[in-house]
């Protein structure tokens, strides 16, 4: 069995954690540069505020007060990513296996846990989640990876599940799949929803009442997957599915590593990696995470997770700025004395590319950016790393340098990472 | 680029690393008494906080003080612990009153005689927010 596990509204519940004042109020965290939407809390959901609507439209076209109809807050990364880090610790003690798959949501192996006791886990995880971060969850279980986020979505939708919901029978997944709307399942992207409405394909269950043959023919191969993993038949390879927060690069080593210089190797290709797609797709991202971690299968060795979220200044796309960052991160996280199994660069907030404003590099220019990572590779290797970025970083006027501060207006404090930011307690 | 380093006391090392990977002598430096293990016992459930205010002087803490707060206790008889009530957050010592096991009342008390103690009712929006495990003051 697969579970999903999932932090509800995590932005807006990161800020709750150390606000408590605002439960039952309307709350948002906005993008960078305080842009559109990208977190509600449900009482801001109940208020029709929709998943990315600009944030100027709040006033103008809802006509809420903002502070007073509803709370806003400048996305804070490092808040986010320290939280995400802390849940991520308290489910990989819970779950034999896990693998994380965004800042706010992972999938988890059941296996080893008898049928009697998921429910027991299940709800296990979710008050010990809560009880350890604040960060209320929600998981969903499963035969398949697909069926455990139809799991989720129930256990998300209605609160009578406290939290979690379990498809462990085929009468429990053909109920759940004849309510759900098609564009509802993961992995079914927005195109296919729209096309499968038009063949009269309005629900999951409908959707896996196909044949494979004409799945196959009009949605290929990763279409059959989702079908496959609707009907309950797990399918090995999943990962190939794109996440639409977020780019994750990662990689379970064949030997263990030990050693900072291998991890560097390897956190610098996946970073590049996340660049490459990010330039595929014309986006960039606005902060990175890097995560390492130890064999959670074996027992005798010493075990070891940790990650780091760091905001970048700028949305970018460049594999120079994003590497740069990851190891920066990758310095800070990692610890000698442990053998490591896996690492992953996860890169987040991710927007078009035509959104980014006042970025240093031309987009639109790649020949010219490429020339200039290789100029600033073949620099740094010969003169140290820092030689040419300080001369690029350091050279802004007062006038640039203001520029490229990001409008942050509601930005909380880093409560966790930072002790002039920590919580007052009157005494 | 804004990537400064984690606070220490903030870092985070899994509890059950005490008996550290077998490399004896290689590491002896960096193996000194290390502050976050002795005293953050639940990395991913402890959080800090800054102590304002004398209502807990009588049990040596001081406005200033450097509280350590872990959420993952369950609340006890005469713990201290980081209350959230009507808006604030507040440190006091909590006490249960109970009438035949069942927990009838909840009380928030200072340690020092110039407070009162405060009465938890249904009327006021009221968390235990975890509890505090160490006080560090600065001299």
């Amino acid at each position: 069995m697969f579970a999903v596990i999932d932090c509800n509204n995590f932005f807006v519940s990161c800020e709750k954690v150390f606000n408590p004042a605002l439960e039952g109020r309307a709350v948002v965290v906005l993008s960078n540069n305080d842009g559109c939407v990208v977190s509600r809390s449900q009482e801001a959901k109940d208020m029709g505020i929709k998943m990315g609507m600009p944030a100027y439209q709040l006033a103008e076209q809802m006509g809420l007060r903002v502070g007073e109809d509803v709370v806003a807050f400048s996305s804070n990364y490092k808040l986010y990513g320290d939280m995400s880090r802390r849940v991520m610790q308290v489910l990989q003690e819970l779950v034999p296996s896990m693998e994380i798959y965004s800042i706010d949501e992972c999938f988890a192996s059941f296996s080893g846990v008898s049928v009697e006791q998921i429910a027991e886990k299940a709800a296990e995880i979710v008050y010990k989640v809560r009880k350890y971060t604040g960060i209320p969850v929600c998981v969903g279980v499963a035969p398949t990876k697909t069926l455990a986020k139809v799991a989720n979505w129930y256990a998300k939708k209605y609160k009578g599940y406290k939290g979690y919901c379990i498809i462990d029978t085929d009468e429990k997944r053909e109920k759940a799949l004849q309510k759900l709307e098609i564009g509802e399942v993961w992995g079914i992207g927005r195109r296919y929803a729209k096309f499968l409405k038009g063949e009269g394909v309005n629900t999951a269950y409908a959707f896996t009442q196909k044949s494979a043959w004409w799945v196959k023919k009009n949605m290929g191969v990763v279409g059959l997957r989702t079908q496959m993993e609707l009907g309950g038949q797990p399918v090995a390879q999943l990962d190939l599915r794109e996440e639409k927060k977020s780019i994750t690069t990662s990689r379970s080593f064949g030997e263990m590593v030990s050693s900072l210089e291998d991890l560097q190797g390897a956190v610098s290709s996946f970073a590049s990696a996340c660049a490459g797609k990010l330039r595929q797709q014309g986006s960039a991202a606005g902060y990175l995470n890097v995560y390492i971690l130890t064999n959670f299968y074996r027992e005798d060795l010493p075990r070891y997770y940790n990650s780091i979220t760091i905001k970048l200044p700028e949305a970018t796309d460049s594999t120079f700025l994003l590497v740069e960052e990851a190891l920066k991160g990758l310095k800070q996280i990692y610890r000698k004395g442990y053998l490591y199994k896996k690492a992953g660069v996860i890169v987040g907030d991710i927007v078009p590319c035509n959104a980014v404003q006042q970025n240093l590099f031309e987009h639109k220019d790649t020949e010219k950016m490429k020339c200039l990572n290789e100029v600033l590779d073949s620099v740094n290797s010969k003169y140290g790393r820092d030689a040419l970025k300080i001369a690029v970083q350091g050279g802004l006027s007062d006038d640039q340098a203001e520029k490229w501060a990001m409008k942050r207006t509601w930005l909380s404090g880093n409560y966790t990472t930072d002790l002039k930011d920590i919580i007052n307690i009157k005494a | 680029m804004s990537t400064k380093s984690a606070v220490p006391g903030i870092s985070v090392e899994l509890p059950e690393i005490k008996a550290g990977f077998p490399s004896p002598a290689q590491d002896y430096v960096e193996n000194g008494i290390d502050l976050n293990r002795e005293l953050v016992r639940n990395p991913s459930s402890t959080f800090f906080g800054r102590a304002r205010g004398n209502s807990m002087e009588g049990a040596g803490i001081f406005d200033g003080d450097l509280l350590i707060i872990d959420k993952s206790l369950e609340p006890r008889e005469g713990a201290i612990a980081v209350c959230f009530i009507d808006g604030e957050f507040t440190l006091k010592r909590i006490h249960f009153e109970r009438d035949g096991g069942v927990v009838v009342a909840i009380w928030l008390q200072p340690e020092n005689e110039s407070f009162a103690p405060i009465k938890v009712t249904q009327d006021n929006q009221f968390i235990i927010w975890g509890l505090v495990v160490h006080s560090v003051r600065s001299f």
